[in-house]
């Protein structure tokens, strides 16, 4: 039913976890429909230099998850937000049909981390520049 | 673990079936001496069948292609012959799909329909069908045993209740057929559905009891065969394998339930003893003795199940991330369960193949895959973490 690449992921999460002291959060999904995905990020110089998550959900609600946490490290707030679940779902060589709304939510999470990480951050961002 | 997903066919039915796909491959219409010797193995096999639920006569048994056809044919055979009585029908919340979706197709029909509810073990509302049941009411059909959470239903009260009123009784015997003993005139079942698979027979074929004076609408026309109601030229080596597994099944039940009885108890035992915040689902004692049914808080079933999987054990949940649907298990739902509770089950059906040693095994899995999962979960409650 899954691929390799997804079965890897959800054998060998990677960060897996909480940031305590995260500079954006965002959850996505509801334990009752099965899905439920908290993404942390740390962020400096609008890049995203760490990034976590915890998932409760099905095998690809786990692999997207950690998936997206490889894809988005390292890169700039802008690049983050163009990730979508789409690339999400390629980066695993693919998930079943069925999976691909219900279970395919880390970029929604990602994103929603990001807005999170904007809004606490607006004040500094404008005194920056 | 998964046996009720499906059963390897016992190799004594194979043996049985083989001289009547290689060999004696008549026709039982046939009125020559090569269509008689496949019919005789056919009524054999449906005396076999007969007397595993003690149908008395043999022309009780009605055999169709499989247990969602028995199903089928039951609930709309009946509803459409008696429709001149009513056009009331009750059944339970935890009924195969084959019942459920046979019956809501009926509303579409003129027929009302009233799903009765079970209490938190599986056990059906006596009060409730005693409520329901009313001058209108035709049809009742009851699962014997649920094969999700292994509940066994009080099949002889239900029987004394719905005859009070004239209606008729189905009982869908799938999961237990087979494995329990069931006897139809003593517990007073009009229709009982019957699977071959479910009892190491082969897929493909299945049977209906018909209580003598019961009348069905058949959902096929054609031949004529099995007295008009499944016509079609009849699965002679499917329905031989199934009558031999009938009689494996009826010399080998007591002993058979008892050492099953005896793994799933420790099976639950250990499932449950090492992990907090883990339930059994269904009744503990009137319970199939294959079934184990437990479910685990914070986490879901399917990254359960793929992680027994890796380790080698086959099992199954109710979540809706393992269903062709996005909906749990309307089963685990019928019991009260909030949907987050339903996502966390797990099901193993045991089978003739399991030893002490596979139940041991894969409990011993359980408590490292729990606590992976609940690790990433951010349901987890903070003082469970490690």
């Amino acid at each position: 039913m899954y691929t390799e690449k997804v079965m890897e992921h959800f054998k060998n999460p990677r960060n897996v976890g909480e940031i305590p002291d995260a500079d954006g959060v965002g959850t996505v999904g509801n334990p009752v429909c099965g899905d439920l995905m908290t993404i942390y990020i740390k962020v400096k110089d609008n890049r995203l230099t760490d990034i976590k998550f915890k998932t409760f959900g099905c095998g690809s609600a786990i692999a997207t998850s950690s998936m997206i946490t490889e894809l988005a490290k390292g890169k700039t707030l802008e690049e983050a937000l163009k990730i979508t679940r789409a690339n999400v779902a390629d980066s695993l060589g693919g998930l079943p049909p069925i999976k691909m709304h219900c279970s395919n939510l880390a970029a929604d999470a990602l994103h929603a981390a990001i807005e999170d990480y904007y809004k606490k951050h607006k004040g500094e961002e404008v005194r920056k520049q | 673990m998964d046996h009720a997903a499906g059963r390897p066919v016992d190799p004594r039915a194979i043996e049985a079936m083989i001289p009547y796909m290689k060999d004696s491959y008549g026709n039982p219409s046939s009125l020559h001496a090569f269509g008689q010797e496949a019919k005789n193995a056919m009524e054999e096999a449906r005396s076999k069948i007969a007397d595993l639920v003690k149908a008395g006569k043999k022309e009780a048994i009605v055999f169709t292609s499989n247990a969602t056809e028995s199903n089928n044919l039951a609930v709309k055979g009946v509803a459409n012959r008696y429709k001149d009585r009513g056009n009331r029908i009750l059944t339970s919340s935890i009924e195969h799909m084959s019942v459920v979706n046979s019956v809501k197709y009926l509303t579409t029909k003129g027929f009302e329909a009233i799903f009765l509810s079970v209490d938190k073990s599986g056990l059906l509302d006596l009060g409730c069908l005693e409520k329901e049941l009313t001058d209108k009411t035709i049809l009742v059909s009851v699962v014997y045993a649920n094969g999700e959470i292994g509940t066994i239903e009080p099949i002889k009260e239900i029987s004394k209740i719905v005859h009070s009123k004239n209606a008729i009784l189905h009982v869908d015997a799938t999961a237990a057929c087979g494995h329990i003993p069931i006897d139809v005139k003593s517990e007073g079942i009009d229709l009982l559905t019957i699977s071959s698979n479910d009892m190491y027979g082969p897929r493909g074929v299945g049977a209906l009891y018909v209580k003598e004076g019961i009348r069905v609408e058949p959902l096929l026309h054609g031949g004529g065969q099995e007295r008009g109601l499944r016509p079609g030229t009849e699965n002679v080596a499917g329905i031989v394998g199934f009558g031999k597994a009938a009689e494996i099944a009826e010399e080998e039940m007591q002993a058979e339930s008892a050492r099953l009885t005896k793994l799933r108890d420790m099976l639950i035992d250990n499932l449950l003893k090492p992990i907090p915040y883990s339930f059994l689902n269904g009744h503990a004692t009137r319970r199939l003795p294959d079934n184990v049914s437990v479910r685990y808080s914070f986490i879901e079933g399917e990254s359960m199940l793929l992680s027994l999987d890796m380790m080698g054990v086959y099992a199954s949940s109710g979540s809706a991330c393992t269903a062709k649907t996005l909906e749990p298990s309307h089963v685990l739902l019928a019991l009260g369960l909030k949907h987050e509770e339903a996502h966390g089950s797990l099901m193993f059906t045991l089978g003739r193949q399991n030893t002490e040693e596979d139940v041991h095994y894969a409990a011993s899995l359980m408590p490292d895959i729990v606590k992976r999962l609940r690790m990433m979960s951010p349901l987890t409650p903070k003082e469970l973490k490690m």
